[in-house]
């Protein structure tokens, strides 16, 4: 059967067992709706945790941006699973442990006021469409190169099966279906990556493979990543184990976006929200562990594959006739993502660090989707990889569009403009803002503003600087007043977004000379995150201390009782 | 939980990014040190130290006494109440 025969068959299943589970696990109450009613055991939590998390970008894009960077990649690496520590050990368990339904709710009750849980509204809304619409746009790439439709026909058909088991299913029907998606998209990551490994060194465990030798090609018994920093040296780009070389980011450059992206992670609402849905304290904090273990299975094969990818990709390519380029190679310049340019004539292609004389340009988010192509594996083999793309991004955008729902429904029209509404009708205003966020989304899939790609690193820094020092210092600090919860928010928000939006679009061509402390925009989030800290604290100290019943609270949430459920 | 967040420190940021270039003198296997603490350790005692965490918080709770209580909110009816 052909690649496309089979992308049909797998794509078709595994749509269907989501749309089965959608509809068993449908939902009758807003509990249910909001935190699958808090019944769903740590593992299964993990799992979906697990598939809420790691998107599209972590799925089709890190392996093909790691291995364009080399060491520097080090930074999603790193920046996307240290955060699993922080939430672990110091936010899931108390914020599960309060209870309730949503991070803004949270944030309105242990701030004594509406103004702090709307803004923390207006955040998460933010954080989560930015997010979401990258997430449509990488539904209908897969869909464009593997089943030959249209990009937007692509979309189109995303935000139906989204739709369909988000407004029926509410969280349960999102946290079961992740559960299928975890693992569809966990072995349409590892079985190309073992069957690789295996073929180039020999060991079929890819975090083996990636510090053994080789034993095929034309660098056969050297060790893999000494061959790389070899063909690096030779085609005159920056060594590819190097840390600090030239054309790498610096030091501090690296320590600013490795803590903006752990914050942030431990920021992002729609992860905080899963671990609403275990019964208890002691759950959150296992959930956080199996998620862990599930992510750190894909984030530790990842920088292997990048690495198998970059030598197989400049072996098969670099100096051979592009006439006799593979048949992966045709089809994806037919859709734009590599370019050659034959500058000297030669009919060879010539692959270079020197702009002048590089003739091959490769889009980083093809190296995961090609990669069992260039390696030579089975046709069932690349339908998996494009049926584990889509469920990594249909699984995230499910978990984001949630977020959008609740805060509509629950933050919004419930807390602040309707306040007797009941409990029906708050349920049938879920799932009409659901509906309403699926179809906005995917407007912005079909029509992507031009910086979706970007603004996703940044709903990091974003989360970072806003929620992340104020959740700690709810929870930690029960002096921290109300005052000093808006003031921080505000500042740590309104810095990093001014940092941004100057550096990206009205200075693009800065150089790191002239950003403050060498730190670029993806970064400037850990700044604008202590900012908030330091705004937070003095402004605390100078504001009436909260409310008895508040302080009693926050005393509360810390005292070991794991188990107490909400009162 | 101080002692987990500093190796938390400790293996991200110190071993995986400042003393990268020094502790990549070294090789483990066909890894070097810092490139390997940066790309894989780290990632490895990440799940270590929330497996610990959650291990050791367990047993603070059972010499509480608070292990077995049993958790309103597991069937549909008694989380609406409890909410």
């Amino acid at each position: 059967m052909s690649i496309q025969g089979w992308t049909y068959l797998l794509v078709g299943i595994t749509f269907t067992v989501y749309i089965g589970i959608a509809i068993w696990s449908r939902v009758g109450s807003t509990s249910g709706f909001y935190v699958a009613g808090r019944g769903i055991p740590p593992l299964a939590n993990g799992m979906a945790t697990a598939a809420d998390w790691m998107s599209a970008a972590s799925f089709i894009s890190m392996a093909g941006l790691i291995s364009f960077m080399g060491y520097t990649g080090t930074i999603y690496l790193m920046g996307w699973t240290g955060g699993y520590v922080l939430l672990a050990l110091l936010l899931a368990p108390y914020l599960r442990k309060y209870g309730r339904y949503t991070i803004p709710e949270f944030v309105g009750d242990r701030y004594y006021s509406q103004t702090a849980r709307v803004i923390a509204v207006f955040c998460a809304i933010f954080v989560s469409f930015t997010y979401v619409a990258g997430q449509m746009r990488g539904v209908g790439v897969v869909f464009s190169r593997f089943l030959e439709v249209d990009v937007n026909i692509g979309v189109v058909i995303g935000v139906g099966i989204v739709f369909f088991y988000a407004v029926i299913g509410g969280m349960r029907g999102i946290t079961y279906t992740q559960v299928a998606q975890f693992c569809v998209l966990i072995m349409a990551y590892l079985i190309p990556a073992v069957a690789i490994s295996w073929k180039m060194t020999g060991w079929a465990i890819p975090q083996i493979g990636f510090g053994s030798t080789l034993i095929e090609g034309q660098y056969a018994g050297m060790a893999l990543l000494e061959t790389l920093d070899t063909i690096h040296r030779d085609l005159g780009l920056p060594e590819y184990t190097g840390a600090w070389v030239n054309g790498k980011k610096s030091m501090v450059d690296v320590l600013a976006i490795t803590m903006a992206l752990m914050v942030g992670t431990a920021g992002l609402p729609h992860v905080l929200i899963r671990f609403y849905t275990v019964p208890n304290a002691r759950a959150a904090r296992w959930s956080a562990m199996w998620a862990l273990i599930f992510i750190g299975l894909l984030y530790t094969t990842a920088p292997a594959v990048s690495a198998f990818a970059r030598v197989n990709m400049i072996e098969t390519l670099n100096e051979k006739s592009y006439l006799d380029a593979p048949q992966w190679f045709k089809s994806w310049e037919g859709t734009g993502l590599i370019v050659f340019k034959d500058r000297n004539g030669d009919g060879l292609i010539q692959y270079s660090g020197n702009a002048y004389t590089n003739e091959l340009t490769v889009d980083r988010d093809i190296m995961v989707l090609a990669n069992p192509e260039i390696a030579k594996l089975p046709a069932w083999v690349v339908a998996l990889v494009a049926a584990g793309g889509l469920a990594a991004a249909l699984s995230t955008a499910a978990g984001l569009l949630l977020v959008i729902s609740a805060s509509v429904s629950h933050d919004l029209l419930k807390s602040v403009m309707w306040k007797n509404m009941s409990q029906n009708v708050e349920l049938r205003m879920a799932r009409i803002a659901a509906a309403f966020a699926v179809i906005v989304a995917g407007i912005l899939g079909i029509y992507p503003p031009g910086f979706v790609a970007q603004v996703v690193a940044f709903a990091f820094g974003l989360a970072a600087a806003s929620f992340f020092p104020i959740l700690l210092l709810g929870i930690f600090d029960k002096r921290t007043t109300k005052e000093a919860a808006i003031a921080g928010m505000l500042l740590g928000i309104g810095f990093t977004a001014a940092y941004i939006i100057w550096f990206r679009f009205m200075d693009p061509t800065a150089t790191a000379d002239q950003w403050l402390f060498g730190i670029s925009p993806e970064g400037i989030g850990t700044i604008g995150m202590v900012l908030n800290f330091i705004v937070a604290i003095t402004v605390s100290r100078f504001t009436p201390p909260p409310p008895l019943d508040v302080q009693n609270m926050v005393e509360d949430i810390r005292s070991p009782s794991g188990t107490r459920d909400v009162a | 939980m101080v002692v987990l967040l500093s190796i938390w420190f400790i293996v991200s940021y110190l071993l995986g990014i400042v003393f990268v270039e020094p502790l990549n003198q070294f090789h483990l296997g066909g890894f070097p040190v810092g490139f390997w603490f940066a790309q894989q350790g780290s990632i490895f005692v990440f799940i270590i130290l929330a497996f610990v965490y959650a291990f050791a918080m367990d047993r603070i709770d059972r010499r509480h006494g608070v292990d077995n209580i049993l958790t309103p909110g597991r069937s549909k009816g008694s989380s609406e109440t409890a909410e």
